[in-house]
């Protein structure tokens, strides 16, 4: 019976219907990828640390990362949190207590004497400026502007009595691990800084 | 490249280090028509292999890069 019929269908109709079914599927993807929203590369970075140097990295990723053309959100926990707190972005401070590769090494009972870290701090910020290189208020400022997401972490702010009026403006509102998670599980980069 | 290339805006990026020189260069992209050409200047080293990472991942077009005595002039063409 099926043999009967497929030799009895017209040649020329055949190539008709083939030619038909094909525009219609043409037509039908392109429709398709249409309706898709077009699909931006994402990064996802996890901000643990409220030191200066520790500032620069995801500030610098996701700002550029905007600059890409694609999708960025930085998620403040634990000390890293303390970079949105207000006037915190101007004050962070470089510790080269333990720490053997900085400009001028030093033995870590000098490192320790107080002052230290706030004359090592001003040495930083002077060498940053002198070789204008962006600063982290500046940075943070370019994050707001361009899009990237700022998180706070609301366990942290919960563990360390801080309020969202203690926060500067501009950020998304305080979030948890899952939110975190469910942006980075879309993300095409992900990092802790 | 000739000094004949018009450029329909130049932006000056010298003695900006990382990340500046692209971001100014995105936000001066976003000022241009579909076809018009930016010229940026920078002195900053890192900028010639982050030109050509911003072009590929944007698709806007490098023209070209030149360098003379450590300033980087780039043409960039806006694609979209």
């Amino acid at each position: 019976m099926e043999r009967d019929l497929k030799e009895s269908v017209d040649p020329a109709l055949e190539e008709r219907l083939r030619l038909l079914i094909d525009e219609r599927i043409d037509a039908k993807l392109a429709s398709i990828r249409e309706k898709q929203p077009s699909h931006k590369k994402r990064l996802a970075v996890v901000v643990s640390k409220g030191t200066l140097e520790a500032a620069y990295p995801p500030l610098i990723l996701a700002t550029t990362a905007i600059a890409l053309d694609m999708e960025a959100a930085l998620f403040f926990t634990f000390f890293g949190l303390h970079v949105l707190k207000k006037g915190s972005a101007a004050s962070l401070r470089f510790v080269p207590l333990g720490n053997p590769a900085t400009p001028m090494p030093m033995p870590n009972i000098i490192s320790a004497l107080p002052g230290m870290t706030a004359l090592a701090t001003m040495m930083m910020k002077q060498t940053i400026a002198s070789k204008q290189i962006v600063s982290i208020p500046e940075l943070l400022d370019l994050a707001r502007e361009s899009g990237v997401k700022l998180w706070p972490c609301q366990m942290t702010m919960d563990m360390m009595g801080i309020e969202r009026k203690d926060l500067i403006e501009g950020l998304e509102e305080p979030v948890g691990a899952a939110t975190f998670l469910s942006y980075a599980a879309d993300a095409d980069i992900t990092l802790f800084i | 490249m000739s000094n004949d290339m018009k450029a329909d805006k130049v932006l000056d990026c010298k003695g900006m280090k990382c990340p500046m020189p692209i971001i100014k260069t995105k936000m001066a992209m976003a000022t241009l028509q579909v076809g018009q050409v930016l010229e940026m200047i920078a002195t900053d080293k890192g900028s010639k292999p982050d030109m050509a990472a911003f072009t590929q991942q944007t698709g806007h077009l490098l023209i070209s890069m030149k360098e003379i005595d450590g300033i980087y002039t780039y043409y960039i063409r806006k694609t979209k």
